[in-house]
């Protein structure tokens, strides 16, 4: 009995932990030193959107993983099919690391099933040297003078395309109004004509080249221009942006739930947490690591110094269950109008 | 005692089909008679709400987008590959294989490369602009890149090759004796391409057609990245589906129909190859 115990324990704890994240999105060498440090058997695998990993973890009924980094609205919807395990705050000391208001998002308020990884804004990437007027609002995008038609590009996620216009408009992000959505759709495909391209990918590289002059950003994305050539500028408009945040949840069905809280207590850790915020120039929830980033680096990226009383005065993306189908329609929309 | 052997030797290659193109393809089918589940997954409930869906004007207009530009893109690439083939066919025995090399080569490399090659160029501080200002131009060139003519020229590019191996086949396998005697029977070069090499070469145009509309109707590639994500075609479509939507009901249901639009040409281009090289026998 008692060597019958021993053996199920040893085989349980050879299955090595397994952590889905994008790719790049954590230090290189972060499994090697958590396994280093706790003796833990991790492994990582890669998702490259948060729609591959939640088709594979609603298939399995998340048998498979332990620890997937996704959005916000996705970490919503693991908690409403109850994949996502209650986190028990005993056992991540490192919580304390997190900025109080990051324990206060309206996804998972108290952090009951998700703990934040990286948090931003959305708004309008520039080039300073270029464009005639410095853009303050929504509109400039939507509508843009003269001398920057054909020179701006939008994101070409829904969520987020559709997300510029119900700002504009002084909507929530998440409206699903249908007298709403129409106005929406016949803004975008009013700017449509005036843009050179949807992208989700090369934007900043589009800036860079001065192929464009102004895109709709992710703060962090807009960084990878900045570091590139000092005049491009970050802003969020008047209207105000959404509140992105990526998190971290352990699943339910974990067969290792000992090694999972041990890594995402490890993520919080710091100088661990920190690595995003020095090298993928996201902002981290995290309070020792981004009170630690030298001050030239916040000089030289002014998004990374957004305050989190500011973020929080932002709306999240939540998941709008069904009415994403209606998201969908209106984009095709969109992308069909001429 | 019939011959097994044929049997044996196919059982492999069945097989592999059979595992990994039809049970998949199975699968899509019956995934778009589901319901989408209020979070993505998959409610196993009867519906035809994605097929009928399907024929909505939106959606079906975004079909018929496909088609004309898959279309156009076969059309031009037939144009010109068939005339690149005849060049080919009609050059020196020994030049062909190098010719012919030359038409394969850009297959050697990626297909996403060969694609954000044309960005390098049309892009609006792009090779072509940049020799436009070189040479002294100084206006502001027409939008080259994110455009349908920019779509369109990807596709030709990408798939030409195709058209050229299909329409030298035949144009090679042509005896040049026939054309001969039709010019010595007092037919001019035009008149004996038209009613001579033209019709012997069809099948050869029909494939090259159909390969180009086929492998560009259901492409999302390069309409993503030459369209600027402006348009979709109906790849984008089914894309957007499973990947961003969540909604692989309604993304298989579009499947089936491109699915079942290829199966269609496919089978016509098949039979009137058949009809022509029977045609030909009988002859």
């Amino acid at each position: 009995m008692g060597a019958g115990l021993a053996i199920s324990a040893s085989m349980a704890s050879a299955q090595a932990l397994v952590v889905s994240n994008w790719d790049g999105y954590m230090a290189p060498d972060a499994i090697t030193a958590f396994n280093d440090a706790t003796g833990n058997q991790a492994e990582l695998v890669l998702h490259g959107t948060n729609e591959e990993i939640m088709g594979k973890l609603i298939a399995s009924k998340g048998k498979g993983y332990d620890v997937v980094f996704v959005s916000s609205p996705f970490a919503e919807v693991l908690h409403n099919l109850g994949l996502a395990e209650d986190l028990d705050h005993a056992k991540i000391p490192n919580i304390a690391n997190l900025y109080p208001q990051a324990t206060q998002l309206s996804h998972d308020e108290g952090n009951a099933f998700s703990l934040p990884y990286a948090w931003g804004t959305t708004g309008l990437c520039y080039r300073s040297d270029l464009v005639a007027e410095t853009p303050d609002s929504w509109m400039d995008l939507l509508e843009p003078s003269e001398d920057l038609r054909g020179k701006t590009t939008m994101l070409a996620t829904d969520r987020w395309l559709l997300g510029a216009a119900m700002l504009a408009k002084g909507y929530s992000v998440n409206t699903v109004d249908e007298a709403e959505l129409a106005e929406v759709r016949d803004q975008l495909i009013q700017t449509k004509g005036t843009l050179l391209a949807y992208d989700d990918t090369t934007f900043y590289a589009k800036l860079v080249s001065g192929e464009a002059e102004l895109v709709q950003a992710w703060d962090g994305w807009c960084n990878y221009g900045i570091a590139e050539n000092a005049d491009i500028k970050y802003v969020i408009p008047e209207e105000g942006s959404d509140l992105w945040v990526d998190t971290m949840v352990i699943l339910k069905n974990s067969q290792n739930k000992d090694a999972a809280y041990d890594f995402v207590n490890f993520v919080l850790e710091p100088a661990n947490h920190g690595w995003a915020a020095e090298n993928i120039l996201y902002k981290v929830p995290n309070q020792p690591a981004m009170e630690a980033l030298p001050d030239e680096f916040v000089t030289q990226f002014p998004n990374m110094g957004i305050q989190p009383d500011q973020l929080m005065g932002y709306e999240q993306l939540r998941d709008v269950g069904q009415a994403q189908r209606a998201y969908s329609r209106i984009v095709s929309e969109i992308k069909a109008a001429n | 005692m019939t011959d097994r052997k044929p049997l044996y030797l196919m059982t492999p290659a069945l097989a592999w089909l059979t595992a990994f193109m039809v049970v998949p393809c199975l699968l899509i089918l019956a995934l778009g008679f589901f319901r989408r589940g209020i979070y993505g997954g998959i409610e196993y409930t009867f519906t035809l709400e994605n097929i009928a869906l399907v024929f909505d004007p939106l959606y079906a207009g975004i079909f018929l987008k496909s088609a004309m530009i898959a279309g156009l893109s076969a059309l031009i690439a037939v144009v010109i590959g068939y005339a690149a083939a005849y060049a080919i066919a009609a050059a020196p025995q020994r030049r062909q294989a190098t010719l012919l090399f030359f038409a394969v080569l850009p297959f050697w490399s990626n297909y996403l490369v060969r694609t954000y090659a044309w960005i390098v160029m049309l892009n609006r501080e792009g090779l072509i602009a940049g020799i436009a200002h070189g040479l002294g131009w100084g206006g502001e060139l027409p939008k080259m890149l994110y455009t349908e003519s920019a779509v369109v020229i990807g596709l030709v590019y990408n798939y030409l090759p195709f058209v050229i191996l299909a329409c030298y086949a035949p144009l090679s396998r042509l005896n040049p004796e026939i054309a001969e005697a039709s010019r010595d029977l007092g037919a001019s070069g035009w008149t004996t391409f038209r009613r001579v090499i033209l019709p012997a070469t069809v099948p050869g145009i029909a494939t090259g057609f159909v390969f180009v509309f086929v492998l560009s109707i259901g492409n999302f590639v390069t309409p993503a990245l030459l369209g600027g994500g402006q348009f979709q075609m109906i790849g984008n479509l089914i894309y957007a589906q499973f990947l961003t939507a969540n909604d692989w009901p309604f993304g298989a249901a579009l499947s089936i129909f491109l699915i079942a639009i290829m199966m269609g040409l496919l089978t016509l281009q098949t039979f009137a190859t058949e009809r022509a090289s029977g045609a030909r026998r009988e002859e």
